[in-house]
């Protein structure tokens, strides 16, 4: 899109004041080289999103933005319960609760390279992934609720996964408001043998080598160093909360015009969230996020075991785990007020900074941990909240590197065999059931996810503190 | 009843992928409506994998929506529950469309993760780009974005 439609606040912020069905501004945290890379459908959603009932203080677009369904990817908006404001199912979208989790191995990356053909091996073995892939655990509809209740919590009373994790996860490894009796029986069917599996598309379980620190005092509070390798494991809640987000697009889009919301874009069907459904859909998708939480608990869990098989004194305990699809109520600062909101973050990143009450003792002088994932050549990033972030954009951060490429692009651009290879090459070990997957998740599908942080840091949303490069990726 | 599924589709059927950013974008063409669901499911299906899917097992499922619109999104995601539950992959289909209901049969066969290196798994049909018209030549077509 072209820069010259906004007004430059300063060289990271672009601003697009309310015009027609817009209720506040649009704020696009970028550098022009992005901005201008982004498709202009971009904007348009994130006018749509400006148009909805409640919403306070802007509608914001993170530095990795790219064309959505309803909400843009890596939107954030937050609305008041007391002004009308809605929760839409379409800004949190399907994968609800979908996130990273970051593991510290305490190896070193030559204690990889020894082993590293057979770990991705056994990696893929063990970890469920890509579509026709069965997980471990059948749930019944008891065990289905109390997993919907218990989260991650749920997983460790298992024995998937240990008690220390749950600080380092988000709302302590369970949230709270879940309402398993608001989750349809189709969506807890579609989930009933799906724990402990990653998906496909953009989700992984990758090896990493710490390549690279910014910021050693905060490096140091996080446990990690130059040549310190980590585990870190993208997925979400899995069929159930594609399920859930379904149902209530479906049912928002009908009553949204029933409590005389106009909508700009049907994917943003939503409901006052003082309302039947708002409820409902809030306590649903507080049961996906339990999902998710609980997911990701167990692929530690499977991770751990394969690397005892190797290393037999890893423990793999967790640098954090946050989401980054999600609706959560949040106290924030609003001119001059702390006010209780509900922020929608699509495709963007939770970043509180220091001090930050929900953090655990041993993060809050810092901040929370902020994990971006790149794509398998090129790597991810741990950032860290910023004091900034919460002027900015509610304290969120960006997500990903975002895609420069369709799907269908990448398709016609690159084999996934030759993909594998030439990563081979370079040190970096792929393993995924479908080759075709892979081309669609080549590298050079994804923008430079270098200069995204660099530009989230530089517009105070996250600051850096260390680059992740690949050594294996497994993808479903 | 067991249905035989049809062998070839009518003149002016056809499907094709669009792009989109993070996702993809289906559209099915037929002489109908309802052809133009059959065919964008193919391209449902022709997302997740490039193998031919072997019409071994049928499967029958029925939706409701106030337009037409709506009910289309209603089948693509019909047809994606039965993918996840069943771990299942389809590669024929009949639908019937009346007034703001549809029925429709599924042909298609369990997932062979090394036959068809199946490739983004579909979590959902979405509103966006959402749009089925009959254009100058008569031909309808059905189309919108999938999240994978």
């Amino acid at each position: 899109m072209e820069a010259s439609r906004f007004v430059r606040v300063d060289p990271t912020t672009w601003s697009l004041e309310p015009t027609g069905a817009m209720r506040v501004p649009v704020v696009i945290y970028a550098d022009v080289h992005l901005l201008e890379d982004m498709d202009d459908k971009v904007i348009e959603q994130a006018k749509n999103v400006a148009s909805l009932p409640g919403i306070v203080r802007g509608s914001y677009v993170m530095p990795d933005g790219h064309w959505g369904y309803g909400f843009p990817i890596g939107g954030v908006a937050a609305f008041d319960p007391d002004l009308g404001g809605v929760v839409s199912a379409g800004g949190v979208g399907f994968d609800i609760s979908c996130g990273v989790r970051t593991m510290l191995t305490g190896l070193s990356t030559s204690d990889i390279v020894r082993v590293q053909r057979q770990l991705a091996d056994s990696l893929f073995r063990q970890i469920p992934a890509g579509v026709g892939s069965r997980g471990a655990i059948t749930l019944d509809a008891g065990e289905m609720d109390e997993m919907l209740t218990g989260g991650a919590e749920w997983a460790v009373e298992h024995g998937w996964g240990e008690q220390g994790d749950l600080d380092r996860i988000e709302e302590r490894g369970r949230m709270t408001g879940a309402r398993p009796d608001w989750v349809s029986d189709r969506a807890k069917e579609r989930q009933r043998e799906e724990m402990g599996t990653l998906g496909s598309g953009n989700h992984y379980l990758e090896v990493q080598a710490v390549a690279e620190i910014f910021d050693p005092t905060v490096a140091g509070v996080f446990g990690i160093a130059v040549d310190d390798v980590v585990v870190t494991i993208h997925c979400g809640s899995r069929g159930l909360g594609h399920q859930i987000g379904t149902e209530f697009l479906k049912e928002m889009v009908v009553t949204a015009g029933e409590s005389g919301i106009v909508l700009p874009d049907r994917e943003l069907a939503c409901a006052p969230i003082n309302s039947e459904v708002g409820q409902r859909y809030l306590g649903a998708m507080r049961a996906a996020t339990n999902c998710a939480l609980a997911n990701r608990e167990i692929l530690g869990h499977y991770a751990r075991r394969v690397f005892t098989h190797f290393f037999p004194n890893a423990e793999l305990p967790i640098l954090f785990d946050v989401s980054h699809n999600t609706c959560k109520v949040e106290t924030h600062l609003v001119e001059g007020k702390r006010r209780e909101l509900f922020v929608h973050r699509k495709g963007a990143t939770r970043a509180f900074g220091p001090g930050h009450q929900s953090l655990p003792d041993a993060l809050r002088p810092v901040g929370q941990p902020v994990l971006i994932g790149g794509s398998m050549g090129t790597g991810s990033y741990i950032l860290v909240g910023d004091v900034k972030s919460e002027a900015q954009a509610f304290s969120s951060a960006c997500h990903g590197a975002g895609r420069a490429l369709s799907r269908h692009a990448a398709l016609r651009q690159w084999s996934g065999r030759r993909i594998v290879d030439e990563l081979a090459a370079r040190g970096i070990l792929i393993r995924s059931p479908s080759s075709r997957g892979v081309a669609e998740e080549a590298p050079g599908a994804y923008k430079d996810v270098s200069a995204v942080v660099a530009v989230a840091e530089r517009a105070g949303l996250a600051r850096r503190v260390a680059r992740l490069r690949p050594l294996i990726c497994i993808k479903g | 009843m067991n249905v035989e599924p049809p062998s070839e589709p009518a003149r002016g059927a056809r499907w094709e992928h669009f792009a989109h950013d993070a996702d993809i974008g289906i559209r099915g063409w037929g002489s109908t409506p309802a052809e133009a669901f059959e065919q964008a499911a193919r391209a449902l299906t022709a997302a997740v994998t490039q193998a031919q899917v072997s019409p071994q097992a049928e499967v029958h499922v029925s939706c409701a929506a106030p337009d037409l619109e709506l009910l289309f999104v209603e089948w693509l995601n019909a047809v994606i529950y039965e993918m996840a539950v069943r771990r299942m992959l389809f590669g024929r289909f009949a639908v019937e469309i009346e007034q703001n209901g549809l029925t429709g049969t599924l042909w298609g066969e369990a997932v062979d993760i090394a036959r068809h290196a199946p490739a983004s798994e579909p979590k959902g049909a979405t509103y966006t780009a959402l749009k089925v018209a009959q254009g100058p030549d008569g031909i309808w077509s059905a189309a919108c974005i999938v999240d994978v």
